[in-house]
């Protein structure tokens, strides 16, 4: 079976702005994918020509084994999607367009509405300019996670919710993975995407720079080690250290996860008193992504 | 729970009056500069489109009749009820600028009424609803600082009104105090529809209902002063349009008249100005109500919502047009009488775009061309609606469900053909059954029914053309409305101002026959509705192919 959505050298330009530059991206079957960028890198682009709203200038776009531009009406019966910036009819209450909603779609499970409706602590019976953003955003999520779909679009789903309705959100996206559907979800909530993505896409300027598990990415970057020792070392010229800082018999650097081996061999000969090691967070992954810091070839666009 | 309760307004009490005041007020400034800098193209192109109607007008009549003989004939023929109904009482007629004030006064008030009111909503309660408001209030601006910017457009935008009408007036020739008079008159008209914006913007719970209340407000003023002014006097004293004509420019001024508009206005502010710390942020001031907590099982499709989009205004509009119609056939019978079967009277009504036959049917012809084209201003705003829900992201919900593009687009042409079509259908019965009753003649009631479904096809072009905008140049939809202003002015004045054949047949109204002066046509009709049929289709392809959102 294919991916359920497969995207390959996706580019897209507005005008002088261009978008997407050769984005790739994969999500397979029953994961929750995180989608992480900084703010106009594209994510929401991209989750707009996976629904066929944009087309695509070139590239290869398939979402559950379709093409989406062409094949967009029957393909939404199978997905959900909840925008970032949601906006509802001033007219309607909550319960009418999440009804609405579920019904353009094709159905909606009447006793999971009931029961999210319950652990949001949504009141449909509001008028939809009476809502506040957070409230809104629930009406989109209750909406999207109620329908019988075998795809999620996530596009910063939790904007505006409070702490105890973000952890209501992730109980139910883990629910929906535990279901089988396949949830892509955009976010900027890195402990959300920690805590409830399998695999994660890094997008920048248009273009993919790092995919993969978790536990990959961190072995692509570097671990932060300090060290006391009992006596000076020299690290300098050892491939993959970085941030070198040494005072007296203390030191802290930065070293390549895969160069992990000879550093440590070579505190062990200088004998080590204590020693902490600690993974790259999500976070420093992440900004060593979106920062200035390392201008990757991406950055050189007209 | 609600972020509404937390953005109450409490009114908090201080000795220092003026201070507050002017905390009240603080930031009005920018942001009036805002608001020029969002309508430098469309504030100039209302300026100067009302204004050039104003002095073409006098311009024409200085060519057509150059002599006070000529003009002495006109005012014969145009002291009279049928004319006045549509264009306003007449005074002195034998000078060009009488003739003018006559002609355009009332006209050019409902315009800058229209532009006025459009105006202050756009920018006080259509700003709040897009949540706008809230990114400025954050700041250091007062709590009046919106709405007084709002109104201070529209008291720019008047004033220019007023003085370059005047302006170009005396630059023709005419008299300095008429031609001041006319001008002051037409932007304190727009005043007036501002201040009343003002108001609605306050009580209606949403911006489209505020802009759709002084509106309807506008077209019952015009109503008050044209039953008016065929015989009740009295009643174009209840309307601020009458006011602009019972100035009487050119007609030994009447400045004391100014008093009405000015106080109404005054009195309106006030109003708005209670009003406003009495609501919350974003709401009006009728409270909330909740509502159904489940959607009705008829709620399930893009058409569906479509219709629960736009039924609460179609229901207004439809009251409006009832009410017009049976206005209209309950004065008919008797402009007949009042104006008499002369040939001088004819040929004026010619001018108007009239076509010899019988008084009475000129008079009914020119009003369901009037009908005709205000249901195409109903056709091309809610076909626009469509552009709207997608301007502000609520098509993509609706799109990223199991809806075809065509479906969700064309709910909302649906809404506007069908509705539209309606509209002249319910005045058209509603003109017949109280014409037929005052007549006597059953005959009647078939006969202006026809007429003023004859108007469909070329409202349907209208709407058709607003369609193919939204489908395939969406960044230009403002162009229909633009397109319906000049089929408007062609309507007005075209003859008037002896413009080209190929000119005034460029408005699809000028095919639509005279009805009921001759039974419509259908030809001429089936044409229309084919160039209608080809405007949608263009609108289907450019929907089909570009993005959306």
């Amino acid at each position: 079976m294919t991916d359920p959505i497969s995207v390959s050298g996706l580019t897209k330009r507005y005008g002088h702005t261009q978008a997407l530059d050769g984005l790739d991206l994969s999500v397979r079957t029953g994961e929750v994918h995180g989608f992480l960028g900084p703010n106009g890198a594209g994510k929401s682009t991209t989750i707009r020509i996976l629904l066929g709203l944009h087309r695509a200038d070139s590239g290869a776009v398939e979402v559950l084994g379709r093409d989406p531009w062409r094949d967009a009406v029957a393909l939404h019966r199978r997905l959900a999607y909840v925008p970032g910036d949601v906006v509802l009819w001033p007219t309607l209450t909550g319960g009418e367009t999440i009804d609405l909603l579920g019904r353009l779609r094709g159905g909606l499970d009447q006793h999971r509405r009931d029961e999210l409706m319950k652990r949001f602590e949504l009141d449909p019976t509001k008028k939809g300019r009476a809502y506040s953003k957070g409230n809104r955003q629930k009406v989109a999520l209750v909406a999207a996670l109620a329908a019988d779909v075998e795809l999620l679009l996530l596009d910063e789903p939790t904007s505006g919710l409070d702490p105890l309705m973000e952890e209501v959100f992730r109980e139910a996206v883990t629910e929906a993975r535990d279901a089988g559907r396949t949830v892509l979800l955009s976010s900027h909530v890195l402990a959300e995407v920690e805590a409830l993505c399998d695999r994660v896409s890094i997008i920048r300027a248009g273009r993919t720079v790092e995919s993969g598990t978790l536990a990959e990415l961190r072995h692509l970057t570097r671990t932060s080690v300090s060290a006391e020792l009992d006596r000076p070392v020299d690290l300098t010229g050892l491939p993959g250290v970085h941030s070198l800082s040494v005072e007296g018999d203390r030191l802290h650097c930065e070293v390549d996860t895969a160069q992990l081996t000879p550093v440590l061999a070579r505190l062990a000969a200088a004998g080590v008193r204590s020693l902490v090691s600690r993974p790259p967070t999500l976070e420093e992954l992440f900004l060593r992504h979106y920062g200035d810091e390392l201008p990757g070839p991406e950055l050189v666009t007209a | 729970m609600t972020e509404l309760d937390t953005a109450r307004r409490v009114p908090e009490a201080t000795p220092d009056a003026g201070a507050e005041r002017e905390r009240a007020l603080a930031g009005w400034a920018p942001l009036l500069r805002l608001a020029l800098r969002r309508d430098r193209i469309m504030l100039p192109a209302w300026i100067y489109g009302i204004v050039l109607t104003v002095i073409s007008t006098a311009s024409s009549y200085q060519r057509l009749y150059p002599t006070e003989a000529d003009r002495a004939q006109v005012a014969v023929s145009a002291s009279t009820g049928a004319l006045r109904a549509i264009t306003g009482p007449a005074f002195d007629l034998t000078t060009v600028g009488g003739l003018t004030a006559w002609r355009v006064a009332g006209l050019a008030s409902v315009l800058a009424g229209l532009m006025s009111l459009l105006l202050v909503v756009r920018h006080t309660r259509a700003e709040e609803e897009a949540g706008r408001t809230e990114l400025v209030g954050a700041a250091a601006v007062g709590r009046y600082a919106v709405p007084v910017a709002g109104f201070l457009v529209a008291v720019l935008a008047n004033v220019s009104i007023a003085l370059l009408t005047a302006a170009g007036l005396v630059a023709l020739g005419l008299p300095v105090a008429g031609s001041l008079a006319l001008g002051l008159a037409i932007g304190a008209a727009g005043l007036v529809f501002g201040a009343i914006a003002l108001v609605t913007a306050q009580v209606a719970s949403v911006a489209r209902a505020a802009s759709g209340t002084a509106g309807a407000l506008l077209g019952l003023a015009y109503l008050l002063r044209a039953v008016g002014d065929s015989g009740a006097t009295w009643l174009s004293w209840l309307s601020p349009i009458g006011w602009s004509q019972q100035v009487r420019a050119f007609s030994g001024e009447r400045w004391w008249v100014f008093l009405l508009p000015a106080l109404l206005t005054a009195g309106l502010l006030v109003a708005a100005a209670v009003l406003l710390p009495l609501r919350d942020a974003g709401a009006g001031l009728r409270p909330q109500r909740p509502g159904p907590p489940v959607a009705d099982p008829r709620l399930a499709g893009p058409v569906a919502l479509a219709w629960r989009l736009h039924r609460g205004a179609l229901l207004g509009w439809t009251a409006g047009y009832l009410i017009v119609g049976a206005a209209v056939g309950a004065v008919a019978s008797d402009v007949g009488d009042l104006l008499g079967d002369g040939a001088q009277a004819k040929e004026l009504i010619d001018k108007l775009g009239g076509g010899g036959a019988d008084v009475v049917s000129t008079y009914l012809s020119l009003i369901v061309g009037l009908l005709g084209l205000v249901a195409a201003a109903y056709a091309v705003q809610a076909v626009l609606r469509a552009r709207t829900e997608e301007t502000e992201q609520r098509a993509e919900p609706v799109l990223a469900g199991a809806v075809r593009r065509l479906r969700w687009g064309g709910g909302h042409v649906l809404v506007a053909a069908l509705g539209s079509a309606w509209l002249l259908l319910v005045a058209g019965v509603a003109l017949g059954l109280v014409h037929a009753w005052r007549t006597g003649d059953a005959g009647q009631i078939g006969r202006l029914i026809g007429a003023t479904l004859a108007q469909v096809p070329a409202v349907w072009v209208l709407g058709a053309l607003a369609a193919a905008l939204v489908g395939a140049v969406p960044r230009l939809v403002a162009a229909a409305w633009a397109v319906l202003a000049v089929c408007l002015l062609l309507g007005q004045v075209g003859q008037l101002l002896s413009l080209p054949d190929w000119v005034l047949d460029a408005s699809p109204f000028q095919h639509a026959g005279d009805a009921p002066v001759h039974t419509p046509q259908a030809v001429p009709l089936v044409v229309l509705l084919a160039v209608a049929a080809a405007l949608a289709a263009v609108g289907a392809v450019g929907l089909r192919h570009r993005d959306i959102g």
